[in-house]
């Protein structure tokens, strides 16, 4: 990756409402050039998809998340990848990784309810081939995700003038 | 008996600590404060919190109970990895027992250079526009500054020829300060080496507060100190305010001669005895793993510079391009204003503040000092209304040039026919 790329995506990560002409002048560089980069970020499916992170509980909004750690066996020629895809097809499971350790997959679902969410486990995902157990953590609170922490209360405390 | 009720105190006030102007800065502060929705471009200092690493080993620190003195030197362990650090960065080589000093920030670093230099009389050349303690602490310890002036045209810096110009038979210190607060100029090493020079045939004594070298984005940051024969004669100032966003910590260093480290360790013995154990163990753990996260930092710095730069010239007022620090420092006399109308103004019409130029001496005036250690949402909001006062005062901004039709030349002889 050269640096203008990096750049790019850092500041993108950071905000993906930033043009391609705002980006050109923090870094300096000619407005088609980031765009072309971005083009073809795009293109090549490196830039996947921009997101807006809602914290929907300040909005009283009810969403009940959870971990479900997934043990399945590993079936001949696609190993773990054929029962993943069978999960993540869900529009329910949020997002899901392929884990080291004592399970093999983190999937996080979200739900208006326990009840759903349990429902989604029990009927679907625990009834699929290849299967073994799940294990369900209903999420408590979130701090951070990310990269952002939810209520942060470190504003700009500085004097409004200093030498 | 009758006892005299005393009104004025102020004829008991050593007159040299009396007759010290206080700070243009001061006078605006209360200003602002009582401004409502603010957006301070005003901020001498990181917008930055500490890195959480720092902080967390500050807690742990304080859970370990490093809550005593420290030797007057500073944590040689500190001493130690700033010695390193300074040798990694620019070669030169500083003996941490006995050439390093910890101090509370540069700024009892300065106070005690001058301290440790001047007797009455002695002349300070100091460049102008700069920071505000440099001329004050030389005249508490005895010395009269003496200004060399620069303007935009020259780009802020001083050259070998004006260091010379300004020498006297009473000249005994140049003080360098680059990056420069508040105008971001940069020297390159050529200028440098010659100023080298001139120090060195005039006996001068080099005091070079490094406080923004890190954050140099125009070519690479000389330290003063590692130019051919000036280790000895430089004094060093530098810390951990700026480059690791550490201002409320109070931890900087001076870097020198053995002799005057022993000579300003006697007065910071006696008047600080040392710096806190609190921040020491912070700038230690800043040393030791804070340098990817302070080129993070810097490079935020970059990106919000270019975009300063080019507000001011969509603006259509006239600022050169900052190499260094955190500031710009554009030219608002095309506005009609002076420097402190116009910040007053602006700050009353739209609630933005800046710095006054005038601030940071004579020469400033004409041009206010602009920081962009601020989120780029401020940023871009404060410059929208900037632009809106600039043009109520009739400032046109840079019209868009159309393109330029590049002409063809007359095509002649044999390429015609190719
Ligand atoms: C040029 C310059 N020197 C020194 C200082 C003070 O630094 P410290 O926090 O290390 O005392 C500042 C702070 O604004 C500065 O801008």
């Amino acid at each position: 990756m050269d640096d203008l790329t990096r750049q790019i995506l850092e500041l993108l990560e950071d905000n993906a409402r930033l043009t391609a002409k705002e980006i050109s002048v923090m870094l300096n560089v000619d407005a088609a050039e980031v765009q072309s980069v971005i083009k073809s970020l795009e293109d090549k499916k490196v830039i996947l998809k921009y997101l807006t992170l809602v914290n929907y509980e300040k909005l009283g909004e009810e969403k009940v998340s959870a971990l479900i750690e997934v043990r399945i066996t590993p079936q001949r020629d696609v190993g773990f990848d054929g029962v993943a895809e069978r999960i993540y097809r869900f529009p329910e499971v949020r997002s899901m990784r392929l884990m080291s350790g004592t399970y093999d997959l983190a999937v996080f679902v979200e739900g208006r309810s326990m009840k759903e969410i349990s429902h989604f486990v029990s009927t679907r995902l625990s009834t699929i081939e290849g299967v073994i157990s799940t294990t369900t953590h209903f999420v408590l609170k979130a701090y951070k995700q990310d990269g952002v922490i939810m209520e942060d209360g470190e504003e700009d405390r500085r004097l409004m003038i200093s030498p | 008996m009758t006892t005299m009720i005393r009104t004025d105190w102020s004829e008991k006030i050593n007159p040299t600590v009396r007759d010290i102007p206080p700070s243009g800065i001061r006078r605006f502060f209360d200003l602002v404060t009582e401004t409502k929705g603010v957006i301070s471009l005003g901020v001498g200092e990181p917008d930055f919190v500490t890195p959480w690493h720092v902080r967390e080993a500050c807690i742990y620190s304080l859970e370990k109970g490093y809550t005593m003195y420290t030797s007057n030197s500073g944590l040689l362990e500190l001493r130690e990895a700033v010695a390193a650090d300074l040798e990694k960065t620019y070669r030169v080589k500083y003996n941490p027992r006995t050439q390093l000093l910890i101090t509370v920030g540069v700024s009892e670093g300065l106070d005690l250079c001058m301290r440790t230099l001047l007797q009455p009389g002695d002349e300070v050349l100091i460049p102008e526009p700069s920071y505000v303690s440099y001329a004050p602490c030389a005249v508490l310890a005895g010395g009269v500054p003496v200004f060399m002036s620069t303007g935009m045209e020259e780009s802020f810096r001083i050259t070998a020829d004006l260091v010379q110009r300004s020498i006297t038979p009473r000249t005994k210190v140049l003080l360098m300060c680059y990056p420069n607060n508040p105008t971001g100029a940069v020297m390159d090493r050529d200028e440098l080496e010659k100023i080298a020079e001139v120090a060195v045939a005039h006996d001068l004594i080099v005091i070079s507060d490094e406080i923004y070298d890190r954050l140099t984005y125009i070519g690479q940051h000389t330290c003063m100190a590692a130019l051919p024969g000036m280790k000895e004669r430089t004094l060093l100032l530098n810390g951990f305010s700026k480059a690791y966003a550490m201002t409320g910590w109070r931890v900087g260093y001076v870097a020198g001669n053995a002799d005057f480290i022993a000579a300003m360790t006697k007065i910071h013995q006696y008047s600080m005895l040392c710096a806190p154990i609190t921040g020491q163990m912070a700038a230690l753990e800043a040393l030791k793993n804070g340098q990817p996260g302070m080129r993070r930092m810097v490079e935020h710095y970059n990106r919000r510079r270019n975009v300063v730069v080019q507000a001011f010239r969509d603006m259509g007022l006239p600022c050169f391009e900052p190499g260094g620090a955190f500031y710009a420092f554009p030219q608002i006399s095309v506005t009609g204003l002076s420097c402190e109308n116009f910040a007053e103004e602006l700050l009353k019409e739209e609630q933005v503040a800046v710095v006054p130029g005038n601030a940071f001496g004579q020469s400033g005036e004409g041009f206010v000092r602009v920081s962009y250690a601020a989120s780029l949402d401020d940023l871009s909001e404060a410059f929208r209304r900037m632009g809106r006062f600039v043009r109520r005062r009739g400032v046109r901004s840079r019209v868009i040039s159309a393109p330029i039709k590049i002409q063809r030349p007359e095509r002649e002889g044999i390429s015609q026919s190719l």
